[in-house]
């Protein structure tokens, strides 16, 4: 754990009992006991998750709001307080990263990026500020970051701060929690509702502890993974990288082309929904084993593709999604290869799991 | 119950308890703790020759898949069925509920390649 990157939960999760492991160079919890347990935790009541290591990058400036148009695939309104989830396309029909951009002002918006891609994100970002006037800051380094998620989120961190309950869906609220300059938002990586809060390092201990003790419980990396994965989320990086579309990975939802505005690969992806695609990311429900990313796809015994994301679902038991050909026969058997043996898949819609939030 | 003080161990963390020419087999407390949720058990055929050493079952936990070595050599002649349908009986009770099988053993002089609980216990 040396060499990695600590946050500043990191003695916390510790204390009680986080099992921390490197995640993308970061030390964080892969568990606090049981990875079963938590995700039952957040399905069922709440759970606290840190995810400092995400990074936030503000775009403030009179032309800050046709940059975002420039940079994302989703409309995001000019509206204080409003927020959207969408892609940032490269100019070749990839995705540079997945991010939720949030209104602060007319002049502001704050962009939440994933740990892995941030520089990635923040050189781009750059790039395509050229000429414009905005000034785009990363202050990742500056927030610790907590997810609270679950049925019983919401009556928790209204106990915090009451106008909490006022945010939308994938809105923000920027307030003081003890003291200090910090936004909530109405975000997840769960499928249930609930908060993220952005909070300075120096109140993220007592904002930590202030959860633990109105009924929250620590969980981790593992139970997340599965969380997300059966609400249908990509992982960057597994799901979704430089080279796959958000058509391919079926969120051709986020990619509006109904709208004057210019993005990269703006004409690929209008194709693509017009003409169709090549492949497309699938969900299974496997059976005999629990699949992992990697495992190979098979059909008609031939291998079609590899599952990029695979967990053992206590809702579903085995799931997991992978790109395969999109000219298969609709009722196609598929089988899973564990690596040393051989299971039944059964294609399904996406999400696996859907609450409704 | 398996008292994990009578067992023997092999270095890849299963234990073996030997009553007569039967030899019940499982996975370490220590193990399942170390891997965890466990969520899936594949188990061998009754009637298959095992042979010491050599992978004999799958155990998958929420994390990872590790191949279970049989301790020793013999013919599975019971499969933990319970715990095929409730993996989690592993978790609860490595040495008890949550065997795996038992093996008639073919080459007895194999328990002595094995560690004692205090000597598995020192290797940990």
């Amino acid at each position: 754990m040396q060499n990695l990157n600590k946050t500043a939960l990191y003695n916390e999760m510790e204390k009680v009992g986080g099992k921390m492991v490197d995640f993308f160079g970061w030390a964080l919890p892969i568990h606090f006991g049981s990875i079963l347990a938590e995700h039952k935790i957040v399905r069922e009541h709440c759970g606290i998750f840190d995810v400092s290591h995400m990074g936030q990058i503000f775009v403030e400036g009179k032309d800050a709001y046709k940059f975002i148009q420039l940079i994302n695939t989703n409309n995001v309104k000019n509206e204080a307080g409003r927020g959207a989830y969408s892609h940032i396309p490269n100019d070749n029909g990839g995705i540079i990263d997945d991010v939720i951009n949030f209104c602060l002002s007319e002049e502001k918006f704050l962009i939440i990026v994933n740990a892995s891609t941030q520089e990635k994100d923040f050189e781009w970002f750059n790039k395509k500020a050229t000429g414009l006037d905005v000034k785009i800051t990363n202050e990742s380094k500056n927030f610790s970051m907590l997810a609270v998620q679950g049925p019983e989120a919401m009556q928790i961190i209204e106990k915090l701060e009451p106008k909490a309950l006022e945010i939308k869906r994938f809105g923000i609220l920027a307030c003081q929690i003890f003291g200090q300059d910090s936004f909530i938002t109405r975000t997840g990586y769960t499928g249930e509702d609930g908060v993220e809060v952005i909070i300075p390092h120096s109140t993220a201990p007592k904002i930590w502890q202030f959860f633990l003790e109105n009924g929250s419980k620590p969980c981790g990396l593992g139970a997340r993974d599965i969380l997300r994965l059966e609400a249908g989320y990509l992982l960057y990086g597994a799901d979704i990288d430089d080279t796959h579309s958000p058509i391919e990975a079926g969120y051709g939802w986020v990619v509006k082309l109904k709208n004057d505005r210019e993005y990269p690969s703006k004409e690929i992806f209008a194709k693509q929904k017009a003409e169709g695609v090549k492949t497309k990311l699938t969900g299974f429900v496997v059976s005999g084993g629990v699949p992992r990313s990697g495992c190979e796809i098979l059909y008609n015994g031939n291998v079609v593709g590899k599952l990029t994301s695979g967990v053992f679902s206590p809702l579903f038991k085995g799931i997991g999604v992978g790109y395969i050909p999109t000219d298969l026969p609709e009722d196609a058997e598929f089988e899973i290869n564990f690596g040393n043996r051989m299971g039944k898949a059964q294609k399904t819609k996406i999400p696996f799991y859907n609450n409704k939030v | 119950m398996y008292k994990a003080e009578e067992c023997k161990y092999a270095k890849s963390h299963e234990w073996v308890h030997v009553d007569g020419d039967i030899a019940t087999v499982g996975i370490s407390d220590h193990a399942q703790k170390e891997i965890s949720d466990i969520v899936f058990v594949e188990l061998p055929e009754i009637g298959k020759q095992v042979e010491a050493g050599k992978q004999a079952a799958v155990v998958e936990s929420v994390k990872s898949a590790s191949d279970f070595y049989a301790p020793v050599s013999g013919e599975v002649v019971e499969v933990n069925e319970a715990v095929k349908s409730e993996p989690s009986l592993t978790n609860q009770e490595a040495h008890g509920k949550g065997f795996f099988f038992k093996i008639k053993l073919s080459k007895p002089e194999e328990l002595d390649n094995l560690l004692s609980f205090d000597d598995y216990k020192a290797s940990l």
